[in-house]
C-alpha cells in the first residue's frame, strides 16, 4: 500500500482533466434539486410519505413558474435503508449532479454520514426529520422539532394529567438514549420521578419481561421513545395485558412512521404524542394542502405526520430563500436562510433560527382516538432551545458538529 | 408469589413465541436441507393474510387459523414448483435463491400494500390476573396452540402413511423412489407443509406484533439460529433448542434488560454448538424426531 | 511443486491483475469525479469479497459472519487512527486486530471440530453479538484511549495520510488509487497462496477432510492458517471501506450485510478468485443503479435477478465463462482440470 508523492500527483492531473467533462455535462437549465430517502428496507415506513410530500413541494414550486425563470428538476435517490448510500448518493448529487441543495436522511447515523461529504462539496444540505437536536452546523438546516420543542411539552401535560411516577422504554441506540435523557430532565425539572429507563434493539418483538417489570414499578405513566416496526409490538402487547387502562403511555415517536395504523383503535385510544403537525390543524394552508395531496393521491394516500410535512416545508423553505437571494448560489441562499425566513405552511409558521439553523415551529399536543389524533393542546412559536443551548452560529458561523452525539453530560447539559 | 408466577409465564411464553416461529424452518431445513432464507417473509405474508382478511371482513379466526396457514402453503408450494426443486442437493445454492425469494416477496408486498397497511384487529380472548399481576389471554392461547401444532406434527410424521413415506424419501430418496414412490410429490408436499405451518405461525403472531413488509428480517436470524442449535432432529431439536436459547433470553431479559438478553442468547447458541457440534439432537435424543 | 509451476499456474491471475492496474490508470480519464470516489467503496466490498473467496472457495470454510473481520477491521482502524493521528500504524493494527480475534474464534471452533453448516451458524452469530453490543455503545462512558464508539450512529472515520506523514491526508478522490491497489495486491496474494503447497493443501482438506487428515496433514492447523489470512485481508476491505464511507457505523455487521457477502462469492462463483470480486461490482452497479430510480421496488427487481441467476447461471459467473471457453477451445483436457477446481465443497 505504498504509493509515492509522485503517483499522486499523476493522479491529480488525471482527475483535473477529467473534471472539465463533468462539468459540461452538468450544465442544464434546470436547477437540481436532490432527494435522498430510504424508500426501500427497514425505514421506508418513514421514507415512503416523505419522498411524496417532497414530490409534491417541487410541482407546487414548478406550477408557480419555477424558481428565478428556471424549472426544478427533482433527483431523487432511495438509499434503501443503508448508511454507505447515503455517502454515495450524496457524493453522486453534489458532485455529480451539481444539485443546488441536498434534502436528505432520516436517521441520525444518515444524517451524519452526509454531513461532512456535502461540506466538503460545498452543497447546501437539509435535514427535515425530527431528532434528538444538537447539530451545529452552518451548512445544515434541520427542520424538525427537537426534545425542547416536544419532550417539555408533553412531559409536563402528561404529569399533570396522570401522575408524578414515570416508566421510560426507548429504543436502544442514540435516538432512543438521547431522547430518554431530555425525558429524565425534563421529569425532574417538573418535579416527577423516574422509576427506571429501559432500552430495547430495534429487533425485539416480545415486550413479555418489560411488561412484568412496568407492573412490579406500578408507575404513574410510561412514556416511550420506542422506534421501528418491530417495537409496535410493545403497544399491542400493553394493551392485550390490560396495561393501558391503568397505567397510560405518553410518546414522543409514536406515530411519526404511522404506527397509530398499525394497531387497533382500543390498543391505541388515549396515548398522548407532541409533534410539530398533525392532520387535524385547524388552518386553511393544512386543509389545502391535503386537499391537494388527496387529489394527486387519491383516497389511499398516507396519512401526514411530522416528518412528511418538514419534507415539503423544508423544500419550500429552500425556494423562499432562492427567491429571496435571486439566485442559487449557496452563500447566498444560507444568508437570505438565516436572516429570519419564514413560510407559512401546513404546520403554521416556520421560522429559520439563525443562532442554530434549527427552526422556531408551533408544536402541538395529541391524543389518539380511533386512528386519529386530536390536538388538545398547542403552543405556538417555540424555539429550538436546546440546540441553543449549545451551539451560536451567530457568534462562530465556522461550525460543523453534532454536539449531543455522546449525550447530554458530554455537552454540558445537566 | 405472583411476581414468580408472571415472570414464569412470561418465561414460558418466550420460549413458545421462539418455537412457534422456527418449527416451519425446522421441517423445511431437517427434512429437505434447504436453509430457507425467505423464511421471515413467510411469516410476513402469513401476517398479512390476516390484516388483509381482516380489513376485508373475515372473522379473525378464520383468517388467522384457516385461511394464513391455506394462503401461505399454496405460495409454499409454488415457490418449490418454480424455484426450489432445481436446486436439491444444493444447500448453498438454496441460499442465493430463498435471499433472492425473500427480496422478491418484500417488494411484491410493498408495491402492492405500500411500506405499511393499516389494521384493526387486536388480540382476542381478554386479560388474565395473577394477583397484581395482569398478562394476555391471548399469549396462553398462543403456547396453546405451539404444543399443539407440535403434537400435530409429530403425529403427521409418526401415525400416518405420508409421514412414514416422507420420511423415508428423505432418508434414502432412492430406495423410496425404487418402492414407487414420487420423490418430486414428497418434497412438494413437504416444503408446502412447513411453508404452511410458517404462515399459521406468522398469523397468529399478527396480533401481537407490528405487521409491515420487512418485519421478517427481526424472526430470521432467531429461528435460525434456534434450529440449527437444535440439530437434526425437526421436533426434539426445535424444542430444545427454544427451550434453551429462549429461556436464557427470557432470564437474561428479566434481569439485566432486552439488549443482554439478546446477546446472552447468542452467546449461548455460541457455546453450545462448541460443546455439541451438531446440535442438542447431534447428541441427545437421537432417534427422536 | 516448483516456483515456475507456481508462477505458469498464476498466468491468469497476472493477466486479471495487469487488467486492474490498466483501470486504475485510465479510470480518471474517463470516468466522472463522484463515480471515482464512490468506486473506493465497491473496492473495499470487492476485498470482502475476496477474502470469503479465499476462505470459502479454497478453504472450505462457510464463514457466514465474513463482515465480522471486515467491520472489526473497519472499527479498529478508525479507533487507532484517532489514537495515533495518523493512519500508517492504525492500517497494521486493523489487519492484527481481526487476525488475531479470527484465530482465537478459528481455535475455537476448528479444534472444536465444528464444522458444515454449524460453523456458519457461530460466524453468524459472532457477527451479531458485534451488532448489538455495538449498536449500544453511545455515550461518553464507552470509549477506546481518545475514541469513542458511537453507537448506532458509528464513528467518523480519520482519512488515510501518506505513510508517516500525519498532515498530509489523501482526499476521497485519490484513496481510489489506494483502494485499486491495495485490491489488486490481495488479489495477486490470494492467487499466489492458493497455487503454494499451503493452498494446495488447504484444497485438498475442503475436498476429503479425512483423507487429508490421514496423509499427515492437521486439518485444524490448515483451516486456522487460511481463516486467519482471510481476515486480515477482509480488515483491509474494512479499513478502505470506512474511508469511502468516510464513517463506520455497527450497520456492517448486520445479517443483510452478511448474507450479502455469501452471495457475492456464490454470484460470482466459488473456487475462483476473480469472480467474486467481479460480481461484487457488478451487484454494487446495479444496487446504486436501482438506488437513483423510483419506478420499481428495488428489493423486488434485485430478487428476481438473484432468483433467475440461479436458475440460469448456477456454477457462478467465472467459471461458466471459462466452461464456455474451453469449451470452445480445447473440449478435452483442459475442461476436466477447469471443473475440478471450479467445484467446492
Amino acid at each position: 500500500m505504498k504509493l509515492s508523492r509522485r503517483h499522486f500527483v499523476m493522479g491529480t492531473s488525471a482527475l483535473a482533466l477529467a473534471a472539465p467533462a463533468t462539468i459540461a455535462r452538468a450544465q442544464s437549465d434546470n436547477i437540481k434539486f436532490a432527494s435522498i430517502l430510504d424508500l426501500s428496507g427497514g425505514l421506508d415506513i418513514y421514507g415512503a410519505p416523505m419522498a411524496e410530500t417532497t414530490k409534491l413541494a417541487i410541482e407546487d414550486i414548478n406550477a408557480a413558474g419555477g424558481l428565478l425563470g428556471r424549472e426544478v428538476e427533482l433527483k431523487m435517490y432511495d438509499a434503501q435503508s443503508t448508511i454507505q448510500f447515503y455517502t454515495q448518493f450524496a457524493t453522486q448529487a453534489a458532485a455529480g449532479d451539481k444539485a443546488a441543495t441536498v434534502h436528505a436522511g432520516i436517521t441520525s447515523a444518515s444524517r451524519e454520514a452526509i454531513r461532512p461529504t456535502l461540506a466538503r462539496f460545498k452543497t447546501l444540505y437539509f435535514y427535515n426529520t425530527q431528532y434528538e437536536g444538537g447539530v451545529c452546523d452552518y451548512n445544515n438546516f434541520c427542520t424538525g422539532s427537537t426534545p425542547a420543542q416536544t419532550v417539555a411539552k408533553v412531559v409536563p401535560y402528561a404529569m399533570n394529567k396522570w401522575g408524578k411516577k414515570v416508566y421510560i422504554v426507548a429504543a436502544d441506540y442514540n435516538y432512543g438514549q438521547i431522547t430518554a435523557q431530555w425525558m429524565q430532565k425534563f421529569v425532574a425539572e417538573n418535579g416527577g420521578e423516574t422509576l427506571d429507563v429501559e432500552f430495547f434493539p430495534l429487533d425485539v418483538t416480545n415486550f413479555g419481561p418489560t411488561i412484568n417489570k412496568i407492573q412490579t414499578a406500578k408507575p404513574d405513566m410510561v412514556i416511550s421513545a420506542l422506534v421501528g416496526g418491530a417495537h409496535v409490538s410493545f403497544y399491542r402487547q400493553y394493551a392485550a395485558a390490560g396495561m393501558l387502562k391503568e397505567i397510560p403511555i405518553a410518546s414522543t415517536t409514536f406515530g411519526v412512521g404511522n404506527e397509530q395504523k398499525l394497531i387497533s383503535a382500543e390498543e391505541g385510544n388515549g396515548i398522548i404524542a407532541s409533534y410539530g403537525y398533525f392532520e387535524g390543524i385547524d388552518s386553511g394552508a393544512n386543509k389545502d394542502f391535503l386537499t391537494r395531496l388527496e387529489a394527486k393521491l387519491g383516497a389511499g394516500r398516507p396519512v401526514m405526520n411530522e416528518l412528511a410535512i418538514r419534507s415539503y416545508e423544508g423544500a419550500m423553505l429552500w425556494a423562499e430563500a432562492v427567491k429571496a437571494a435571486g439566485t442559487i448560489d449557496r452563500e447566498p441562499v444560507i444568508e437570505a436562510l438565516r436572516s429570519g425566513l419564514s413560510y407559512d405552511g401546513p404546520s403554521g409558521k416556520v421560522t429559520i433560527d439563525s443562532q442554530t439553523n434549527h427552526c422556531s415551529m408551533n408544536v402541538y399536543i395529541g391524543e389518539l382516538a380511533n386512528q386519529e389524533w386530536n390536538i388538545v393542546e398547542s403552543f405556538e412559536n417555540q424555539p429550538p432551545a436546546d440546540t441553543q443551548l449549545v451551539c451560536d452560529l451567530n457568534e462562530n458561523p465556522n461550525q460543523s458538529t453534532f454536539l449531543f452525539e455522546n449525550g447530554l453530560e458530554a455537552a454540558g447539559i445537566k | 408469589m405472583d411476581l414468580v408466577v408472571a415472570v414464569l409465564f412470561q418465561l414460558v411464553y418466550g420460549i413458545a413465541n421462539l418455537a412457534l416461529i422456527s418449527l416451519g424452518l425446522a421441517i423445511i431445513f431437517g427434512m429437505m436441507r434447504v436453509i430457507n432464507l425467505a423464511h421471515g417473509e413467510f411469516l410476513m405474508l402469513g401476517g398479512y393474510t390476516v390484516v388483509v382478511a381482516t380489513n376485508a371482513g373475515v372473522n379473525i379466526w378464520i383468517a388467522m387459523l384457516i385461511l394464513a396457514p391455506l394462503v401461505v402453503g399454496l405460495i409454499g408450494v409454488i415457490v418449490e414448483r418454480l424455484l426450489i426443486r432445481w436446486l436439491y442437493g444444493r444447500m448453498v445454492d438454496t441460499l442465493l435463491a430463498t435471499w433472492g425469494l425473500s427480496l422478491l416477496l418484500i417488494g411484491l408486498v410493498t408495491s402492492i400494500f405500500g411500506a405499511s397497511t393499516g389494521t384493526t384487529i387486536s388480540p382476542p380472548l381478554g386479560i388474565i390476573r395473577i394477583g397484581d399481576y395482569s398478562a394476555s389471554g391471548y399469549e396462553l392461547f398462543l403456547i396453546g396452540v405451539t404444543v399443539v401444532l407440535f403434537i400435530a406434527v409429530w403425529a403427521t410424521l409418526k401415525l400416518t402413511k405420508l409421514g412414514l413415506v416422507a420420511r423415508g424419501t428423505m432418508q434414502n430418496p432412492e430406495m423410496s423412489a425404487a418402492l414407487g414412490v414420487s420423490n418430486t410429490r414428497i418434497y412438494m408436499i413437504t416444503f408446502g407443509l412447513g411453508a404452511a405451518v410458517t404462515g399459521l405461525a406468522g398469523g397468529l403472531l399478527a396480533p401481537v406484533t407490528g405487521v409491515l413488509p420487512t418485519i421478517g428480517a427481526t424472526y430470521i436470524a432467531k429461528a435460525f439460529i434456534t434450529v440449527i442449535s437444535g440439530g437434526a432432529s425437526i421436533l426434539a431439536g426445535t424444542a430444545a433448542g427454544s427451550i434453551l436459547l429462549g429461556g436464557v433470553n427470557g432470564i437474561f431479559a428479566f434481569i439485566t434488560g432486552p439488549t443482554i438478553g439478546e446477546v446472552a442468547l447468542l452467546v449461548s447458541a455460541i457455546i453450545l454448538l462448541r460443546l455439541l457440534p451438531r446440535g442438542i439432537t447431534g447428541r441427545f435424543f437421537r432417534k427422536s424426531l | 511443486m516448483n516456483g515456475n509451476d507456481t508462477l505458469r499456474a498464476m498466468k491468469p491471475v497476472f493477466v486479471f491483475a495487469l487488467i486492474g492496474v490498466v483501470f486504475m490508470f485510465a479510470a480518471p480519464y474517463v470516468l466522472q469525479l463522484f463515480t471515482i470516489i464512490n468506486l473506493t467503496t465497491a473496492i473495499a466490498l470487492a476485498v470482502l469479497a475476496l477474502s470469503l473467496a479465499l476462505v470459502w472457495g479454497y478453504g472450505g470454510i462457510l464463514c457466514f459472519g465474513q463482515v465480522a473481520f471486515f467491520g472489526l477491521g473497519a472499527y479498529a482502524y478508525t479507533i487507532a487512527a484517532i489514537n495515533f493521528g495518523g493512519s500508517t500504524w492504525a492500517i497494521l493494527v486493523a489487519v492484527m486486530v481481526a487476525s488475531a480475534f479470527a484465530a482465537i474464534l478459528g481455535y475455537f471452533v476448528f479444534f472444536g471440530r465444528v464444522s458444515d453448516v454449524y460453523l456458519g451458524v457461530i460466524t453468524l452469530t459472532v457477527t451479531l453479538i458485534f451488532f448489538s453490543l455495538i449498536r449500544r455503545t453511545s455515550g461518553p462512558d464507552y470509549k477506546i484511549g481518545n475514541a469513542l464508539i458511537g453507537g448506532f450512529n458509528g464513528v467518523t472515520s480519520p482519512p488515510l495520510n501518506l505513510p508517516w506523514d500525519t498532515s498530509s491526508f489523501l482526499f476521497p478522490e485519490h484513496v481510489f488509487y489506494v483502494a485499486m491497489a491495495a485490491l489488486i495486491l490481495c488479489y495477486v496474494f490470494c492467487g499466489w497462496l492458493v497455487n503454494t503447497r499451503f493452498g494446495r493443501v488447504c484444497a485438498g482438506i475442503r475436498e476429503n477432510e479425512l483423507r487429508s487428515e490421514l496423509l499427515g496433514y492437521d486439518s485444524r492447523l490448515y483451516k486456522l492458517g487460511i481463516f486467519t489470512i482471510s481476515a486480515g485481508i477482509a480488515a483491509i476491505g474494512g479499513v478502505l471501506f470506512c474511508n469511502g464511507v468516510g464513517r463506520i457505523t455497527p450497520d456492517v455487521f448486520n445479517l443483510y450485510n452478511a448474507a450479502l457477502t455469501i452471495i457475492w462469492v456464490i454470484v460470482g462463483g466459488r473456487g475462483t478468485l476473480i469472480g467474486p470480486i467481479a460480481a461484487t461490482f457488478g451487484l454494487f452497479y446495479l444496487t446504486s443503479a436501482l438506488g437513483g430510480q423510483s419506478v420499481l421496488n428495488n428489493n423486488l427487481v434485485l430478487g428476481v435477478i438473484l432468483i433467475f441467476f440461479v436458475l440460469l447461471v448456477p456454477k457462478g459467473v467465472a467459471p461458466t465463462i471459462t466452461d464456455w471457453f474451453t469449451k470452445r477451445r480445447k473440449p478435452a483436457r483442459n475442461s476436466r482440470r477447469r471443473r475440478k477446481q471450479g467445484r467446492s465443497t
